[in-house]
């Protein structure tokens, strides 16, 4: 947390995106986080891939539940509409409003005790319908609003700031996710902005669900020796399995990759996944080799990220519901509301 | 210009070293202003002092360096603003200069006990300067609290040399020269007025004085010789304003054509427009981006609606029965390859009527009473042969400095080659050597308070440039004296005062400390900082978060960081000095730590040392 807010003055050679905007318009209110605290890097990362994917701001909808994670939808773009919803509440929220507006970008950010606890069923079930969404989780392995109790996906063992060993198993959101069903399935690293900027760019394009479980160390409560989620620890048991580069629709793919090593995924947007394989035996649109080759890792106390699953064929919400292509609130009243006759034949068919 | 880092003997050639912050030029450095003073004067300092209200300590605080801030604060050449942070990281820098005359302007009745002072007793050796200029009166500041005797001589009946002679009273006015000569005078320095030196041997030859002290300025104007010169309405600028400095000159014609756009031609024209000139046009052979005034000077006097003439070289004065009418250029055009001048072409030939020319092309030293078998080497431009850092010329109790070493540069710069030469002087009268030099040092202490205070204001004002207020151009012209800037005023100082970026308060980094957790990266306001892989430097100035694309402003780099082996990279270029990074930092790896240089001065350590006295702002 800083008492002084940070200045508006720039570099004046920040680049520029398609918008003529730099990185800095995509900023919002100053941070109240501890200082360190992996969620405001993570905060850094969408800041950067919105801009890189030069969104306008008000295209973009921020939704949050409880917790310190979900307080940080209020330091990115400030130009974007933002809902708080009750804790654990924040997939309905996304549900409503993905059914009532598909044109816009919807981004969710929640931690793991609102997504794994009491957000768990939510969880499942956003990922049931395929929301078109980005749904971050900023994991930490603890509640750090109440000082730092283990949360459900604290790894076994791990210790507690002051001693306490986590006996209970890990509820891991990326292979829920994959048994689930989910389209694209993502682990990342609050300090490791290399990789979770194109996996941003990559989910805000993808259609459908897009989860990305982002390691993010508590500085304050879960940062020590002997926590399975400290900055040090994280970095030692990590491995990445599968790099993704987003290439924007028209945009040539500028990198040479060795035959065999890059696999192209296409967005329905035009726009482009390079999969650079790490591991030679990952296949990330294979769910049974991604979950065997992440349960193998975990065994070993071992982080596997990357873009570990995606699938482009799975029908998202609007498919499967049929939801207008019109947002709801740019439909004439009269089609919207068609009155009590149109409700009366309505119910007629089902008589 | 400070080298960052030279040749690397570890096993990958192309990295970089951590920056080594031992050498007290590096933190010098990043205080733009400072570094860019020849005196070093610790500006941002000051301007905290003044911020706090606290102007007398401002005033002295200047003293100590410079030695003249009321003169400096109307009449510096100011090489700090052009490089002020806040001038690169807005359109314009602080108002330095001006804030240094606001200490001066309020710094109160009460300063006399804290000003040097004269030991009761003297040393024994006695010195002699030569010119009561910027320079001799540095070296009697400096040697006579040391018990020296100080014997300055000067061939005009007022101190001040080029300070009185030149800059005209509208811009300086006689009371502060006087009050800031009066407090060197005050040390017991003997002034000679009224008395040239004719002659460097005779001088020498009564083995009155331990050393010498050449201050003598450069007081020859060039001349144009071009047909018709011989007229007796053609002037030589410097002398000209000597004249009128001195009441011999009370008028000049209505129509006047000034040659020559430095900053000497700015003098001559306003002063001519004081003197009952009607129209005065400066002339100048080259384009504007070859003026050699200074920005603020051509301002000032294009808002006294002198006209400014680019591309007009002169060719002839134009003569009736004796006395010039007008003067003939050839009017010019130039192909320029971005700054140079490729080819020039003249276009065709124009006179021009006037009353009056003052030659404003520049002046150069001049030695005619320097016998060439003293003992002092000249060389083939005929000038003396000065040891630049020394000052020491080839015989040995000899010094020179200010424009009489160097030829014509700035007050500044004479305080400061006077600082040096006092410096050397007193080494060589005790026996040492003037070459071995006392290094400067720089101390750093933590601004830290508590977890969230810091003992600097560091929230980024956005406040513009004040704008010094002006006497309206109805009243300035009815006396030549009267001073048209007015100073700021409190008010304004303190805002102005706002705008100072404290460059001096220096970001420390300890980079076993950092978790390479990148909040100081992500709060940075201006993108400095970037957490990156070894390598060589032009390769890691390419890849930073904004690109380092301005090799003049170092980069600071870490030792190799604990978690990942990358190395922490700071460009120094545009640090707001915000603190943002100490303040998000979880493990205090950064820190914000105040850099204050100690530059060596002949009287560091004396009595006359008053900075230790004072409390930092």
């Amino acid at each position: 947390m800083t008492f002084m807010s940070k200045p508006k003055v720039a570099h004046p050679d920040l680049p520029r995106n398609a918008l003529g905007l730099t990185r800095r318009d995509y900023e919002g209110a100053n941070s109240t986080l501890c200082a360190g605290c992996g969620h405001d890097s993570i905060t850094a990362a969408v800041i950067e891939a919105c801009w890189a994917n030069a969104v306008e701001p008000h295209t973009v909808v921020k939704l949050s539940g409880i917790g310190c994670s979900s307080k940080t939808t209020a330091y990115f773009l400030s130009g974007a509409h933002g809902f708080n919803s009750v804790h654990g509440r924040m997939p309905s929220i996304a549900t409503g409003a993905n059914a009532a507006n598909r044109k816009l970008t919807y981004i969710g950010v929640s931690g793991d005790g609102d997504t794994l606890s009491i957000g768990l069923g939510q969880f499942c079930h956003a990922i049931r319908r395929n929301l078109n969404m980005v749904y971050i989780i900023e994991n930490n392995g603890v509640y750090g609003l109440t000082k730092g109790q283990f949360s459900a996906s604290a790894d076994l063992g791990t210790k507690a700031k002051r001693g306490a060993v986590n006996r209970q198993p890990p509820i891991d959101p990326v292979q829920l996710a994959i048994t689930l069903g989910a389209s694209f399935v993502a682990r990342s690293f609050s300090g490791d902005k290399a990789q979770l900027v194109p996996l941003l760019r990559a989910a805000m394009r993808h259609d459908g669900f897009a989860l990305i479980d982002v390691i993010s160390p508590c500085v304050t409560f879960n940062d020590h020796e002997g926590s399975t989620r400290s900055y040090a620890y994280t970095r030692e048991h990590y491995e990445e399995a599968v790099h993704a580069d987003f290439v924007p629709f028209a945009a040539e793919i500028a990198v040479d990759y060795a035959d065999g090593a890059a696999q192209t995924v296409a967005l329905h947007d035009g726009s482009r996944i390079v999969l650079r394989k790490v591991e030679a035996d990952y296949d990330p649109s294979n769910p049974g080799v991604a979950l065997n080759a992440i349960q193998q890792r975990m065994r070993r106390g071992e982080y596997l990220t990357g873009l570990l699953h995606i699938a482009q064929d799975a029908p998202d919400i609007h498919a499967l519901d049929s939801t207008p292509d019109t947002p709801l609130n740019a439909i004439p009243f009269e089609s919207l509301s068609p009155g009590g006759d149109a409700l009366r034949r309505v119910l007629e068919a089902f008589r | 210009m400070l080298e960052t880092r030279t040749g690397l003997p570890d096993a990958t050639p192309a990295a970089m070293q951590a920056t080594d912050t031992t050498d007290p030029r590096y933190y010098h450095r990043v205080v733009d202003c400072q570094w860019a003073c020849p005196a070093h004067t610790d500006v941002p300092e000051y301007i905290r002092l003044i911020a706090q209200g606290r102007f007398a300590d401002a005033y002295l605080l200047n003293r100590e360096s410079n030695v003249f801030p009321a003169i400096l604060g109307r009449v510096c050449d100011r090489p700090c603003e052009p490089a002020c942070r806040r001038g690169r990281v807005e359109d314009k820098p602080v108002a330095i200069c001006r804030l240094k005359r606001v200490a001066a302007d309020l710094k109160g009745p009460d300063i006399a006990a804290r000003l040097p002072k004269a030991p009761a007793s003297k040393n024994g050796k006695r010195i002699a300067c030569i010119g009561a200029g910027p320079a001799s009166l540095t070296v009697a500041n400096d040697l006579a609290p040391l018990g020296y005797a100080v014997t300055i001589f000067e061939r005009h009946s007022a101190p001040g040399g080029l300070m009185r002679t030149n800059i005209p009273s509208f811009r300086l006015p006689q009371s502060v020269l006087d009050e800031e000569i009066g407090v060197i005078l005050d040390l017991g320095v003997s002034l000679k007025l009224g008395s040239p030196i004719d002659s460097l041997s005779g001088l020498l030859a009564n083995g009155r004085y331990d050393a010498v002290f050449v201050g003598s300025g450069a007081p020859k104007g060039k001349d144009l010789p071009l047909p018709g010169r011989e007229a007796d309405n053609v002037h030589i600028g410097i002398d000209w304003l000597e004249s009128v400095a001195f009441g011999h000159t009370g008028s000049i014609g209505e129509r006047v054509l000034i040659i020559g756009v430095g900053n000497t031609a700015m003098d001559c024209c306003r002063t001519s427009m004081r003197l009952g000139a009607k129209s005065v046009k400066v002339m100048a052979r080259k384009p504007r981006s070859f003026f050699k005034a200074s920005d603020w000077e051509l301002e000032d006097a294009e808002e006294e609606r002198v006209e400014i003439v680019v591309n007009h070289a002169p060719t002839a004065f134009v003569l009736d029965s004796g006395r010039v009418v007008g003067m003939r250029f050839n009017r010019m055009e130039y192909d320029l390859d971005g700054t140079r001048i490729v080819a020039e072409r003249v276009v065709d030939e124009v006179t021009i009527p006037c009353d009056a020319v003052i030659l404003a092309i520049g002046q150069e030293n001049a030695f005619p009473w320097i016998e060439r078998d003293a003992g002092i080497e000249f060389d083939r431009w005929d000038r003396p042969v000065v040891d630049p850092l020394t000052f020491q010329s080839t015989r040995p109790e000899v010094f020179f400095g200010g424009d009489a070493a160097q030829g014509p540069k700035n007050i500044i710069w004479a305080v400061e080659q006077g600082h040096q030469a006092a410096l050397s002087i007193h080494a060589y009268v005790n026996g040492l050597s003037p070459a071995d030099r006392p290094r400067e040092t720089v101390r750093l202490a933590s601004r830290k308070m508590g977890l969230h205070e810091w003992a600097y204001k560091n929230d980024y004002a956005p406040l513009e440039r004040r704008l010094m207020p002006h006497v309206s151009l109805k009243e300035r012209f009815k006396k030549i004296s009267i001073e048209v800037e007015l100073g700021f005023t409190p008010e304004q100082a303190a805002q102005e005062a706002q705008r100072c970026l404290n460059c001096d308060v220096q970001t420390v980094f300890e980079a076993r400390l950092c978790i390479e957790c990148d909040a100081c990266i992500d709060i940075c306001p201006v993108d400095c900082l970037t957490i990156a892989a070894n390598g060589s430097e032009a390769e890691v100035r390419a890849r930073l978060r904004v690109p380092a694309l301005e090799p003049s402003q170092p980069l600071y780099v870490s030792a190799p960081l604990k978690q990942t082996g990358r190395i922490m990279v700071k460009d120094e270029n545009l640090c707001l000095h915000c603190g943002l990074c100490a303040e998000r930092c979880p493990t205090a790896a950064w820190d914000m730590q105040k850099s204050t240089l100690h530059w060596p001065h002949a009287d560091n350590g004396s009595s006359k040392c008053q900075a230790h006295e004072r409390k930092t702002a």
